[in-house]
């Protein structure tokens, strides 16, 4: 890669003495925010060196989970451990060792990039220079170097978003945790973010993600769980979700008016979904699909043969879109 | 790489052991060095004008028309009651705006809770920064009022410890307030119904006495008035040592019970 790319930002890889302790590991489970349960008993393992995600739509309780591993929210139930530690009683040693990108940035604006790097570092009582010569580095890998001694208000939100991510990564952490790290980014700065992150991931420090693109669960994570209402719903990695979930193809039609022939297009595929602006047929084959469509005469006002998604594993399991 | 590989996060056991609430005291410091010349004036001038205009100004009518004040010129009665007023004001602005800045505004608070740091690191760093813009206030009008010549024992002193004392009996019960609040409307009716009253009858620009005799014992239980009335027997040394002994006991008093409250509200507001 780049030459600025930061060889040093990988993880350690030595193994565990225990051998295959989670980084992450959650039994039952719970936020309750009074009446409101906003995650409700969930269980996970994240791996070390894995790039684990938390893909649902806004309310599913994604956040609150992140808060709770962050050590920044005491848990309402069952058991949770990070880094071997318990957050009831451990959270500042754990948050020593985690880096976190919160879904709202919380950047001191007046002051200068350089600075917001130097403050936070010395918040984890890392000494002056050390701080000094990883920021550098961070803000080089951020693609920020040149806006070193700039203030941060008037940065732009991609801008924003990666000074978050390099600042949080100013301690090194062994566990990374982004809450939306793209949301509100325009495309270009998402798809630098992402390739920041991907090379993060490759070089061997574990990520927690959370996301409501679906495509960026699909293009960042080893493993993920789809997450709807508090609860989790399914939980793999991106191709067996599709393949346990979905078929292989998609076949999508839209009709004239927005009135479509549902009874008609009964028996075409394994699995229909309709919904307010068109009708989703999930078959093996979407072009075989299409042709026996066609031969029933009807007539779609257009017609669109895609590969499955994380959406459509949502669809199905929800029987919801994951951005309304 | 493999150097790499292996420091890869040891420096962090390595830190300098700086304690937590210096640690965040050093932030105040950095934000601070941002607006360090126009807060710098402000307060040195702050202090002469005051002096200059009710000391110099309207002492000069008082002592032409009523003599002394409490035995001594006017402006020796007033410089150290104004010495107490402006800890509280100090306290009082550092514990509202800011607080509710570093809650819902910029949310540094939030950065600070992300990393080693606890809640009460974050509030006895905030804390330890009121103390040090109020020693800068106390030093500061100690120094002005030499130069004005009201400055009557080595007592005076004191009044440095003593102005900290009541801006801090403020800013514990004001910080717990604004860490409860969702928008700054609040702070406008404390400032209205609160300090400026205090700020106008705690005995700081008069002595009780010309209060209706009513008001006594409500001058007598705010803190301001604990704070004008040690300060002025120190800088005039003119020490009753039991009146002396209750006005730090409440002083102390409060500032505990604030920062206990604040403790109880900010973990209340930032841990959910
Ligand atoms: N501090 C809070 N107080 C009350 N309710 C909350 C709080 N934080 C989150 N919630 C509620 O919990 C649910 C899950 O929210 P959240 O974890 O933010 O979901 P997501 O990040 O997936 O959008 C939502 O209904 C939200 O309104
Ligand atoms: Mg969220």
């Amino acid at each position: 890669m780049q030459s600025h790319s930061p060889s040093s930002l990988a993880a350690p890889a030595h193994e565990s003495p225990t051998g295959e302790e989670p980084v992450v590991s959650a039994r039952g489970l719970a936020k309750h925010f009074d009446e409101l349960v906003a995650v409700d008993s969930v269980d996970f393992d994240i791996a070390k060196g894995e790039s684990f995600g938390f893909l649902g739509p806004n309310g599913a309780g994604k956040t609150s989970t992140m808060r709770m591993i962050a050590c920044m929210s005491p848990k309402s139930a069952g058991t949770l451990r990070v880094l071997g530690m318990d957050p009831d009683t451990d959270g500042p040693a754990i948050r020593a060792r985690i880096g976190l990108v919160p879904q709202e940035d919380t950047l001191d604006l007046q002051l200068t990039v350089l600075d917001n790097l130097m403050i936070y570092g010395r918040y984890f009582d890392l000494p002056k220079k050390v701080i000094r010569e990883r920021a550098q580095r961070l803000l080089e890998f951020a693609e920020l170097g040149e806006r070193a001694a700039d203030t941060v208000e008037p940065l732009s939100g991609g801008m924003k978003r990666r000074l978050t991510i390099a600042r949080a990564l100013i301690s090194e952490p062994d566990l990374l945790i982004l809450d939306e790290p793209t949301t509100g980014l325009d495309p270009q700065a998402r798809h630098l973010l992402w390739d920041r992150l991907y090379r993060l991931k490759r070089q061997g420090v574990t990520l927690v993600i959370t996301t409501h693109y679906m495509d960026e669960a699909e293009q960042l994570c080893d493993r993920l769980v789809v997450m709807d209402k508090g609860r989790i719903a399914a939980l793999g990695s991106p191709a067996e979700l599709i393949e346990q979930y979905s078929t292989r193809e998609v076949l999508e039609l839209r009709f004239h008016g927005g009135e479509a022939p549902v009874e008609r297009l009964e028996g075409i595929a394994d699995r229909a979904e309709v919904l307010p602006d068109r009708v989703l047929l999930y078959s093996s084959d979407g072009d075989r699909a299409l042709e026996e469509v066609r031969a029933r005469g009807i007539d779609p006002l257009n017609s669109l043969v895609r590969r499955s998604t994380l959406e459509d594993v949502f669809l199905s399991l929800t029987g919801r879109t994951l951005v309304d | 790489m493999t150097t790499d590989l292996e420091t890869w996060g040891m420096d962090t056991a390595h830190g300098t052991r700086l304690p937590p609430t210096l640690r965040v005291l050093r932030y105040h410091f950095y934000t601070y060095m941002r607006t360090w010349r126009s807060s710098l004036t402000t307060s040195f001038l702050a202090p002469v004008l005051y002096l200059a205009a009710m000391g110099v100004g309207l002492g000069s009518l008082i002592n032409k028309h009523v003599g002394t004040v409490d035995h001594v010129r006017y402006l020796s009665f007033v410089a150290p009651g104004l010495l107490a007023a402006s800890a509280m004001q100090v306290a009082a602005s550092d514990s509202m705006y800011p607080v509710m800045a570093a809650i819902k505004w910029i949310r540094t608070y939030y950065a600070m809770l992300a990393t080693p740091l606890r809640v009460l690191d974050v509030l006895l760093g905030h804390f330890a920064w009121v103390t040090v813009r109020l020693v800068l206030t106390a030093v500061t009008y100690l120094g002005v009022m030499a130069a004005f010549g009201t400055v009557h024992s080595p007592l005076a002193l004191l009044a440095v410890p003593v102005g900290v004392l009541t801006g801090l009996a403020f800013s514990g019960v004001i910080s717990a307030f604004a860490a409860t609040q969702e928008n700054d409307q609040g702070f406008a009716t404390i400032s209205r119904m609160g300090l400026i009253p205090l700020f106008l009858l705690s005995g700081t620009f008069f002595p009780l006495t010309q209060l209706p005799g009513w008001m006594h014992p409500v001058a007598y239980a705010t803190p301001l008035y604990h704070g004008v009335d040690l300060c002025r027997m120190l800088v005039l040394g003119r020490v009753d040592w039991i009146s002396a002994m209750w006005d730090a006991v409440y002083l102390v008093g409060l500032s505990a019970l604030g920062l206990l409250l604040a403790r109880r509200l900010f973990a209340k507001r930032l841990v959910v």
